[in-house]
């Protein structure tokens, strides 16, 4: 049974449609992302399952059962804010507690019970301390331990890591998972970081434009991305304009730039037939090289045209005849120079395509 | 000289027109109040000069100014009740409201267009014997006579309402400004009930804003000269119209110095417990 349903969901403001009719499962147990730019709908759709906003349209389930006219504080939902909503006048221990109150939980038992929460997160002895008396990091942490520590259903984090500097972000992102995994809590978290989602989620949901573009474990959205903008969208891609001429028991598809590819059928599930058709590569699996390719390797002549080094990676963009491509190599060595000739090597079986 | 010291000295020649207005317009004048408040009037009308205690002795010591002192401080005391408990919803709609918010406060504003003693006037308009309250009931046919309905305490206290309440909106809309509203959705998605949350976390926390808008509509309304003159009757004075009465009509400066130092004095020690326990920032935010 899923934690979580959104049922032809619409969320409208006055004339603008925030979300457009979407339907969305949340397994139980899942650590779900909802991601996407800013304005995609990520964030409304959050907030109608926490009960902050009305749906326009469509039913919410938690747990089976209807919510739409539940308000938030009967809800039984964890929600943790980018900005981390801790209060101000309450010391930490008091925020903990807080949810607490409105609980069945014996007074005697509320003082363990928060301990435990706070030892989870890490910080069992800030309990007498007031939230202005910790570090981003730390206060971030006492918003979830806040969250938890009432057994939520569901935990609902609006893009909680964004507000903390990047060091401390990608420790509090393994932190955060740790956590989750510990107490199995169903998570919905919203992000507009692709790095965050893909270290983070069991399940993602691409998001654009108040429409979900594609739901998938990780590894799929980032393989096989069924969108152009999700191709886009989670690391950088090449998109090329290609025709597809052969769609059998393997798939082939022509382009300018690479002559024929033959996509694996599992990398194109959304072409229907030949014709018009979009070959995605990502732009790590552009490998620039002196030699010539080995066998069942695609190779084509390019020129590098401008060099970003980032230190263990090198991002290039090359020009192919008319095209310019993106390429993401690691390196160990001095990187290639603007201007160099080079060969552009690409395994057939590492691209992907696209109804055109 | 060294760019250190120029530095140094920049922010005390940015501040000295305001530094020689406080000194030259109220510090030296207000000298003068105390070294007044020592002399004596005497008979023939020349003050005598000197260091005599006699007007200090009076204003502590006569029931009727203690009288009037003590119904001064009610009065203030009653208005700021009626303020925050009239302001404070107010303040609350405005700072929640979407879109509209500036338009809202322009509206506040608007009544600082209009001379306070203009507006407390217009109270006789609406209030006096042939005033529009007067005029509507005898004309529905509920009164055949018109009501005496003002220069009583309770419309002094109305002027002051009037006079006061955008002082105390301001000061409260501006701490709930600074009150992210993320807090009340924590609090209710943690099981707390609107109210329950506005009492747990929003009302607590704009507690400073509320205490600022307090004091000044205390001092202003416990300092007030205009409105028991024009909306009180013979027996509504307060302190600072003894002061005039003393100072103008009696010519008496040095009782009427003593009597103002007085006042001073007593709103100076609420001033100060103020500042001890909420500190003075939160007023310059109110006022900013």
């Amino acid at each position: 049974m899923s934690a979580v349903t959104l049922q032809d969901i619409v969320k409208r403001f006055g004339s603008f449609t925030a979300v457009h009719r979407t339907t969305l499962e949340i397994p139980e147990g899942a650590f779900v992302t909802l991601l996407g730019p800013s304005g995609c709908g990520k964030t409304t759709n959050l907030r109608m399952i926490a009960g902050l906003l009305d749906p326009s349209e469509g039913e919410i389930l938690i747990g089976g059962k209807r919510v739409n006219d539940v308000p938030i504080h009967k809800r039984n939902l964890g929600l943790v804010f980018q900005n981390y909503a801790l209060f101000p006048h309450k010391t930490v221990a008091e925020n903990v507690a807080f949810g607490l109150k409105y609980r069945d939980v014996p007074k005697s038992e509320i003082p363990a019970k928060v301990q435990d929460a706070l030892e989870l997160v890490q910080l069992p002895n800030v309990g007498d301390r007031y939230p202005k008396e910790l570090s981003g990091g730390q206060q971030q942490r006492i918003a979830l331990a806040r969250a938890i520590v009432i057994e939520p259903d569901v935990l609902l984090l609006d893009e909680p890591l964004s507000a903390l500097d990047a060091n401390l972000r990608e420790d509090m992102r393994v932190e955060l998972k740790r956590i989750q995994e510990r107490i199995g809590v169903t998570t919905v978290f919203v992000t507009h970081d692709q790095s965050e989602a893909l270290a983070m989620s069991d399940l993602i949901v691409v998001m654009s434009e108040g429409r979900v573009e594609q739901v998938g474990k990780p590894e799929e959205v980032y393989n096989t991305p069924a969108s152009e903008f999700v191709a886009n969208f989670l690391g950088a891609s090449n998109i090329t304009e290609a025709q597809c001429i052969e769609h059998g028991a393997s798939v082939v598809v022509e382009d300018a730039t690479f002559g024929k590819v033959t996509v694996p059928a599992a990398k194109a599930p959304n072409l229907t037939g030949t014709g018009k058709a979009k070959l995605v590569v990502r732009a790590e699996k552009l490998l620039l090289a002196r030699d010539a390719a080995p066998e069942g390797v695609i190779s084509v002549p390019a020129t590098v045209e401008t060099v970003d080094y980032q230190g263990q990676a090198v991002r290039y963009f090359v020009r192919v005849g008319e095209a310019q491509l993106q390429a993401i190599n690691m390196i160990d060595e001095r990187p290639f120079a603007a201007g160099d000739a080079v060969n552009l090597h690409l395994r057939p079986q590492d691209c992907a395509a696209l109804p055109g | 000289m060294s760019v250190e010291a120029r530095e140094a000295r920049q922010p005390w020649i940015l501040l000295s027109p305001a530094l020689a207005a406080v000194l030259f317009l109220l510090i030296i004048p207000l000298m003068f109040i105390v070294v007044y408040s020592f002399w004596l009037r005497s008979a023939m009308g020349a003050d005598q000069v000197g260091f005599y205690l006699d007007n200090w002795q009076k204003a502590l010591s006569d029931r009727f100014y203690r009288d009037i002192l003590l119904n001064t401080l009610k009065i203030a005391a009653i208005t700021t009740l009626i303020c925050g408990l009239m302001g404070y919803p107010a303040a609350y709609f405005i700072a929640r409201s979407k879109g509209n918010k500036m338009i809202l406060l322009l509206l506040l504003m608007l009544p600082f267009w209009i001379s306070y003693i203009i507006r407390t006037m217009s109270w006789i308009n609406i209030l006096g014997t042939s005033g529009a309250l007067n005029t509507l009931l005898m004309t529905l046919g509920i009164i055949s006579d018109p009501m005496q309905m003002l220069y009583n305490e309770a419309t002094v206290i109305l002027g002051l309402v009037h006079f006061l309440l955008p002082f105390m909106v301001l000061n409260v809309y501006v701490s709930l400004e600074g009150i992210d509203t993320n807090l009340e959705d924590a609090a209710t998605s943690l099981g707390a009930t609107r109210w329950e949350a506005f009492t747990q976390v929003t009302l607590p926390l704009s507690l400073p804003g509320l205490a600022a808008g307090g004091l000044l509509c205390f001092v202003l309304g416990a300092g007030t000269y205009i409105t028991p003159v024009i909306l009180g009757g013979p027996t509504d004075a307060m302190f600072a119209n003894l002061v005039f009465e003393a100072i103008i009509t009696q010519l008496n400066w040095p009782l009427g110095s003593a009597l103002s130092l007085l006042l001073l004095a007593v709103l100076g020690v609420l001033v100060a417990i103020y500042n001890r326990y909420l500190g003075m920032a939160q007023l310059a935010k109110g006022l900013g």
